[in-house]
């Protein structure tokens, strides 16, 4: 029952991680529950279908449909996070604006959290997809008596999961919220760079990427990223204690680009809400 | 209007990644080629042996009817391996010793890499 719940709460603490995170990002906005909810809802889904077709997805490609299809969703939360940041640095005093007068903030949040929908959504399939392969696996083989253990333990790391995600989201909260928008921005540009280095890795694995592929350096005597603490740090900041030349320099990439475009957005809508 | 930008979004990403798939070939010529079969939730051989310095593809076929996830710390791998199927996993070269690998749904099943 414990290995069941330690390999549950492992897949899912991630996922919930990014969930709180998200939740803390939309705090206020209109309906943001349905779109995280649904996000949520669809990425199980989603997890149960690759599951189910978890054959033919890995026979694709020769082999590496998995580490492909990873990599393609993690890209596309990448995008999303970085739309998001940005949409949010144009848009953000407009719509804090706009949610004191509470008529066009349903119209003006939707925008934003359909592109974090899609993340929460990715961040559940990725991590949903070994937990239900794992639980079926349970379910369909074991003996009566230890397969009803093992299904607790599974839940009770599940619950544990959900533990992490409402954690998270009020630490989160208990930053004031004027500054709350400065962190949360920084959070999901590092967010995205850690999903975008981990893309790189999974296209290394499967030999799609052989550029670069030098190990920078070794930290895992002092940090693994298999411990607790090494995997919270490998989806807030995307630490690696081995990465690859490439992956640091995607890393670096994609951070310099966010903080670019962030540069570049955040000023014009100052003059845009004061002359209007 | 959303779904519009939200595709907008999406295109780039998916376009690199068709990219990056159609740049990447296949595992090397080269690679020494280890294969291992999962039966009963045992690992057979469970001491298979490859050359070290050199680039292995460890083919692994799970004929058990539940799937599986071939993990290893040190090689550094972690792979789902659907039941009756085969999951292939690229390891770079290594440095001659023994390198532990299990199945992390069911613990108890381990195996290890000999390198030499």
């Amino acid at each position: 029952m414990l290995a069941a719940l330690l390999i549950v709460f492992r897949e899912v603490f991630e996922a919930g991680l990014i969930v709180g995170i998200v939740m803390a990002v939309t705090g206020g906005i209109a309906h943001r529950g349905w779109w995280i909810g649904g996000g949520a809802a669809t990425g199980v889904l989603g997890a149960c279908l690759a599951a189910l077709f978890a054959a033919s997805l890995s026979a694709a490609f020769e082999g590496f449909g998995q580490e492909l299809f990873n990599a393609a969703i993690l890209l596309v939360a990448v995008a999303m996070l970085t739309w998001h940041n940005v949409w949010m640095a144009r848009h953000g005093r407009d719509l804090a604006a706009e949610m004191r007068a509470a008529g066009r903030a349903v119209q003006a949040g939707a925008k934003s959290l359909a592109g974090l929908a899609v993340v929460v959504a990715i961040a559940v399939l990725r991590e949903g997809f070994e937990v239900v392969l794992f639980l079926y696996g349970v379910a369909a083989a074991s003996e009566p008596g230890s397969g009803l253990a093992i299904l607790a333990g599974g839940v009770a790391g599940l619950a544990l999961g959900v533990a992490t995600c409402v954690l998270t989201y009020l630490g989160l909260l208990t930053i004031p919220s004027r500054h709350l928008f400065a962190v949360t921005t920084v959070m999901l540009a590092f967010l995205a760079a850690g999903m975008a280095a981990q893309a790189v890795a999974f296209l290394e694995a499967a030999n799609a990427l052989t550029a670069l592929g030098a190990i920078l350096w070794d930290s895992s005597w002092l940090l693994s990223d298999r411990s607790l603490l090494g995997r919270a740090l490998h989806t807030l900041i995307g630490y690696s204690d081995q990465p690859t030349a490439l992956q640091f320099l995607v890393y670096l990439a994609t951070l310099a680009v966010t903080f670019a475009l962030l540069k570049l957005f955040a000023t014009e809508p100052v003059a845009q809400s004061a002359a209007s | 209007m959303t779904l519009v930008e939200s595709m907008r979004a999406i295109a780039p990403a998916l376009l690199v990644a068709a990219i990056l798939v159609a740049c990447g070939g296949p595992a090397q010529a080269q690679d020494a080629v280890v294969h291992i079969t999962v039966k009963n939730h045992r690992f057979e051989p469970s001491a298979p042996h490859a050359p070290a310095n050199r680039p292995i593809t460890i083919r692994v076929r799970n004929l058990d009817s539940t799937a599986m996830e071939f993990e290893s710390v040190s090689l550094r791998v972690e792979k789902v391996v659907a039941p009756n199927s085969e999951g292939v996993i690229n390891v770079r070269a290594l440095s001659p010793g023994r390198y532990g690998f299990f199945d992390d749904f069911h613990q108890e099943t381990r195996g290890t890499l000999v390198v030499q």
